[in-house]
């Protein structure tokens, strides 16, 4: 058959798809699966008959977008946001505890250590951190505050909630992103982050502020230090695919690694939006008596290292 | 086979080959670019509105350069085609490595990782990973499974010239009817002194000199089956 043929009996088939696809309605055809089976023929004959390359590549153009449309990955991201978080996450988390449990040291063991010193010795805090940020850091939580965490009227809430946002979601994404450096991005973060909280707490513990910082940190501490670690986890585990890729290539489980991590991602940053928002609603109030603030605080800590530990692990087996 | 070429080929289940035309970094540095002054002056007209409302309102704007210094990307390559403003003004477009349209879980991978490409200072990481594979990814890409690749404008069917048609004289091997008809078929877009001269090469089988282009017009149009 020439081409000229060709063009002429399949034209309008082209056409009605190429309306279709600018419209984005494919319901009108009555059979878009087989329509796309059809020109992908038509396709292949243009090339093994080598007609002109314009032809091929408005075929090649016309398939393309049906292949876009057809193959789509299933978009409907918002109704997974549950099952995600009451399966998929957890279950994520146990099937990489190695890689928790190494974040959790790499942030602890430093952490403690710090801690430690700082508290035996109250001028350790300087190894760490200037002698500007110290005393800030310390006016902070001094007691005569009206307001811990910052000195603020209510309105600074809002304006905390928007820079523990930014701070500390950005802190878990490069953790992540820290991954690619062979984990070690993730694991100086871990590390270094592991040091510094550890100094502030031991150094607040030493000079006697207590009652003061502790009490503003438990609450959202639960969740904030929880997704730090999850974040470092994550970074470990693509670094982890660049060291030992196993059977696959480094590309490959590269691929891999990423969509697992991603998805603890996911949750941190669900667990860091709370955090914020606690910081800045609730930690800060200075009206709660600090009973209630401990009491609320282990209630989280229990919830969310509960919810890591015990809700992913009947599940991993069942897929 | 790893042929040094911008063409990327993908088996479909059907059977056949698709074909796309990976973006270098040079195009890709550019629709950066664009999207980055758009971010810029976005976030600077919403930070003077909201300059006048005080700590709420620099807390908005903090939220709102969190939003757009990590999900800009990620918004309009999920719901723009895979296309930020940038990469469609300069005709780009992101997809997965089998073709098919970007998903959520890579979209956010390689736009995450764009903290290890940028690493350390100006997306070295980045461009020296694009111009090392062939493929032209960066970090992000390569963890994400993800390609930029050129979105191409439908070309219209250009008509082909009117002239008389008649077979050829002799037989043509294959090679020489695709040229007769590329030559046909692109006489719009070729200067008259350019056909004049591939015409020309012919010189010994067509003899009068003006009359090679419509005659090598007409063998092309009768192989294209015009009656």
């Amino acid at each position: 058959m020439k081409q000229q043929d060709f063009e002429l009996k399949y034209n309008d088939l082209w056409g009605q798809l190429e309306d279709a696809i600018e419209q984005k309605e494919t319901s009108g055809l009555n059979n878009f699966p087989f329509a796309y089976r059809r020109i992908c023929h038509h396709l292949a004959i243009a090339k093994h008959r080598r007609y002109s390359t314009y032809l091929i590549e408005r075929l090649n153009q016309l398939v393309l977008k049906c292949h876009h449309l057809l193959y789509k990955h299933n978009p409907r991201f918002n109704h997974q946001i549950l099952s995600f978080l009451i399966r998929g996450f957890p279950r994520a988390l146990h099937a990489n505890k190695k890689f928790i449990w190494l974040a959790t040291a790499l942030f602890l063991l430093p952490g403690i250590l710090m801690f430690t010193l700082c508290y035996l010795n109250s001028d350790m805090i300087y190894s760490v951190m200037g002698a500007e940020s110290v005393r800030d850091f310390e006016s902070m939580y001094d007691p005569e505050n009206s307001a811990m965490g910052r000195e603020r009227e209510s309105d600074t809430d809002l304006l905390m909630f928007g820079y523990y946002i930014k701070h500390n979601i950005g802190i878990s994404f490069q953790m992540f992103a820290g991954g690619m450096l062979y984990g070690l991005g993730a694991v100086f973060f871990l590390f270094y982050n592991g040091l510094l909280l550890g100094a502030a707490a031991g150094h607040m513990a030493n000079i006697g502020l207590t009652d003061t910082f502790f009490p503003f940190v438990i609450g959202h501490g639960a969740f904030e230090l929880t997704a730090i670690v999850l974040s470092g986890a994550a970074g470990l585990i693509i670094g982890f695919a660049l060291i030992d890729p196993g059977p696959h290539s480094r590309i490959v489980a590269l691929q891999h690694a990423s969509h697992e991590a991603i998805k603890i991602i996911y949750g941190s940053t669900i667990m860091l939006l709370i955090a914020a928002f606690l910081e800045a609603f609730w930690s800060s109030s200075s009206e709660l008596p600090n009973v209630i603030k401990y009491s609320v605080g282990a209630f989280f800590w229990v919830v969310v290292i509960g919810y890591c530990y015990f809700f992913g692990k009947g599940t991993v087996n069942e897929s | 086979m790893n042929q040094l070429d911008t063409i990327y080929l993908v088996e479909t289940p059907e059977g056949i080959d698709l074909q796309a035309e990976l973006a270098g970094p040079i195009v890709r540095s550019l629709a950066y670019a664009i999207d980055l002054t758009i971010r810029g002056f976005a976030l600077g007209i919403i930070s003077i509105v909201l300059a006048f409302a005080g700590n709420i309102g620099i807390g908005i704007i903090l939220l709102i350069s969190f939003i757009l210094e990590w999900f800009y990307p990620v918004f309009f390559e999920i719901y723009n085609n895979g296309q930020t403003i940038g990469k469609k003004m300069m005709g780009l477009t992101v997809v997965n490595d089998d073709l098919t349209a970007i998903n959520w879980g890579s979209s956010l991978i390689r736009n995450l990782l764009r903290f290890a490409d940028f690493f350390p200072f100006a997306y070295l990481c980045g461009f020296i990973s694009m111009i090392l594979t062939n493929k032209f990814q960066r970090l992000g890409d390569l963890a994400a499974g993800s390609l930029v690749i050129y979105k191409q404008k439908t070309k219209i069917n250009t008509a082909l010239p009117k002239c008389q048609t008649h077979p050829s004289p002799f037989p043509l091997s294959f090679e020489d009817q695709i040229a007769i008809i590329a030559f046909t078929e692109r006489h719009d877009q070729l200067s008259d002194e350019r056909q004049q001269e591939l015409a020309d090469i012919l010189g010994d089988v067509i003899q009068q000199k003006s009359r090679r282009i419509d005659y090598l017009r007409g063998i092309g149009s009768w192989l294209l089956g015009v009656k």
